[in-house]
């Protein structure tokens, strides 16, 4: 547990982030935890660390740092132009960074989320048996709020006593056009006429889209005339649909635990780091998928983490700048 | 289908591939919460493998899972079952959790308002809204953030027309036809009536509510010297 890293500048949003608290949703605290779970989870496979570790993650626009302790460090998500000690570097892959090292990241130009990982994973106080900030309650990670300038953040010890740098052989593509998987429901039954239209329709994300939730313009979903005028405030699941008065949906991420907008589909859960990682102006659009199908999906997708998380993939230094 | 009262309730409805909805009908009413917090409370003593949790709104049950475990199907079948045991197996009461709250002055400042507003004094606003059995229909929002029903019709009040950019956690509010209790520091367009010196979220605690979806509360009204002495205790 020793000072590992000192924000310079924070970026536009950084948050320590983990997997987040399920379980909790009864008292009315959400699950919140890193909205792009891929990006990472592969960043803290790359330093060698559980995913359970806490990793920083940078919205826009990425950090500076300066590394106080030697360290691995890896980032993974969208290119942020990496530059440590004024060297452009890769990102997905790990480093070993020594102390007064600078890591600064700049303006995302795909995707929309970094995450930071250093071996043994961010360190601050567990809340509810996780490190992630929550910031519309304003608990976990450091101090329930963003990063700011002269913060100084732990790390924890690292699983091995050696690194190894590893590189993911591939990287996942932020694209402009953004496709997910959902399925129809909760309240699907409200909306009979615009079903298909939802479906069919392209939608582009807002620029008022944050850690709550993806804000989509396009065409109107209206609810049909005979649909029920109120909900009663539900419990909410991430990936859901929320079809405002308006029409223009809402896509929830895990940060709200109860909602009164009718939703008119739900999102995969393995679908939903597209949309963490999508940039205003993204083109979004929506395929169904039967509940069976979706389960399918769904199930190989953590399938294949298992498969990610359990390789030991790693290439040799003269490969690594 | 929303006209849905017959006896095929309750309504499941698909929210995405791991969680559940049961719906026991649309409206704000005792008895149908009552029946969605016993169904919970049997589904989750029975600790069925592949149910990660249960979180249960005003008529609504959300039981979020493990496709690879547990099918919609079997899940279906556990519902039904907790139904037909409710009428054998007596669940435990709801409990009451008395919340003490001091009115008016610092802690309400719209406590005038209110009664000006509802043509009463200050005092019978006090009485009215400590007067009733309020029942936790959910809780949600924010962290401890409880929905209460069960609001007196004569204390109903519009909201602020401007939020306050600061309330203080444990301030007792009115919005419309809904009375709560802010649990931690944020901003709020409610009309602050009072304030309560009791906790009602704390992270670092084993129950960190005092109180769940399902139990009752009322409030008792207390004099600052209280207030400020069972805060010292509290802090003790």
């Amino acid at each position: 547990m020793s000072a590992a890293l000192r924000i310079i500048n924070p970026g536009a949003c950084t948050t320590v982030q983990d997997l987040g608290r399920p379980g909790q949703a009864h008292l009315g605290v959400p699950v919140s935890g890193a909205l792009d779970d891929y990006a990472h989870r592969v960043a803290n496979w790359l330093v060698g660390n559980p995913p359970s570790c806490a990793t920083l993650e940078m919205t826009m626009v990425g950090a500076e740092i300066e590394v106080l302790i030697p360290c691995q460090i890896a980032l993974a998500g969208a290119d942020m132009d990496l530059v440590i000690n004024g060297q452009p570097m890769l990102q997905w892959q790990s480093y070993v960074v020594n102390k007064s090292d600078r890591i600064r990241l700049g303006l995302a130009k795909n995707g929309c989320r970094t995450y930071l990982a250093v071996s043994g994973g961010i360190d601050c106080p567990q809340v509810l048996a996780s490190r992630s900030t929550c910031l519309s309650g304003r608990l976990g990670g450091y101090e329930g709020r963003m990063l700011k300038a002269g913060d100084i953040l732990a790390c924890g010890r690292p699983a091995a006593t050696e690194y190894t740098k590893r590189r993911l052989p591939w990287s996942p593509r932020y694209t402009e056009t953004i496709v997910v998987r959902a399925i129809s429901g909760p309240q699907d039954d409200w909306f009979t006429q615009h079903n298909q239209l939802f479906f069919a329709s392209i939608y582009s994300l807002s620029p008022q889209s944050n850690r709550m939730g993806c804000r989509l313009q396009g065409p109107a979903i209206i609810r049909d005339t005979n649909a029920p005028e109120n909900l009663l405030s539900i419990p909410i699941a991430a990936g859901n649909v929320q079809i405002p008065a308006d029409g223009q949906p809402i896509v929830l991420f895990r940060e709200q635990t109860i909602g009164g907008y009718p939703c008119i589909a739900t999102v995969l859960s393995c679908d939903l780091w597209r949309l963490a990682q999508a940039q205003p102006g993204a083109t979004v659009h929506f395929t169904e998928v039967s509940l069976e199908g979706g389960q399918k999906i769904s199930s190989d997708w953590h399938r294949f983490f298992a498969a990610i998380e359990n390789s030991t993939y790693y290439v040799g230094v003269e490969n690594l700048q | 289908m929303q006209a849905n009262t017959a006896p095929s309730l309750p309504l499941l409805r698909l929210s995405g591939e791991r969680c559940l909805l049961a719906e026991y009908g649309q409206e704000v009413d005792a008895a149908v919460n009552e029946k969605v917090r016993c169904i919970a409370l049997l589904l989750s003593q029975a600790q069925h493998a592949g149910i990660d949790e249960i979180v249960s709104s005003y008529s609504t049950l959300a039981l979020f899972y493990h496709p690879e475990q547990i099918t919609i199907q079997k899940l279906e079948q556990l519902l039904r079952e907790c139904e037909q045991k409710l009428a054998q197996t007596p669940v435990p009461e709801a409990r009451t959790i008395m919340i003490p709250v001091c009115y008016g002055g610092v802690f309400g400042p719209d406590l005038d308002y209110v009664a000006q507003h509802n043509k009463l004094d200050a005092k019978a606003v006090i009485e009215r809204h400590s007067a009733v059995l309020y029942r936790i229909y959910a809780i949600g929002f924010a962290p401890g953030f409880c929905y209460l029903g069960g609001l007196d019709e004569s204390l109903h009040t519009p909201r602020l027309e401007t939020p306050r950019n600061l309330v203080s956690a444990g301030s007792v509010g009115i919005a419309g036809s809904q009375t709560g209790i802010y649990s931690q520091d944020s901003p709020g367009g409610w009309r602050i009536i009072g304030r309560t010196p009791m906790t009602l979220f704390d992270a670092d605690q084993s129950e960190p509510c005092p109180y769940c979806a399902g139990d009752n509360v009322r409030f008792q009204a207390v004099n600052e010297e209280t207030y400020h002495a069972i805060l010292a205790g509290k802090n003790a």
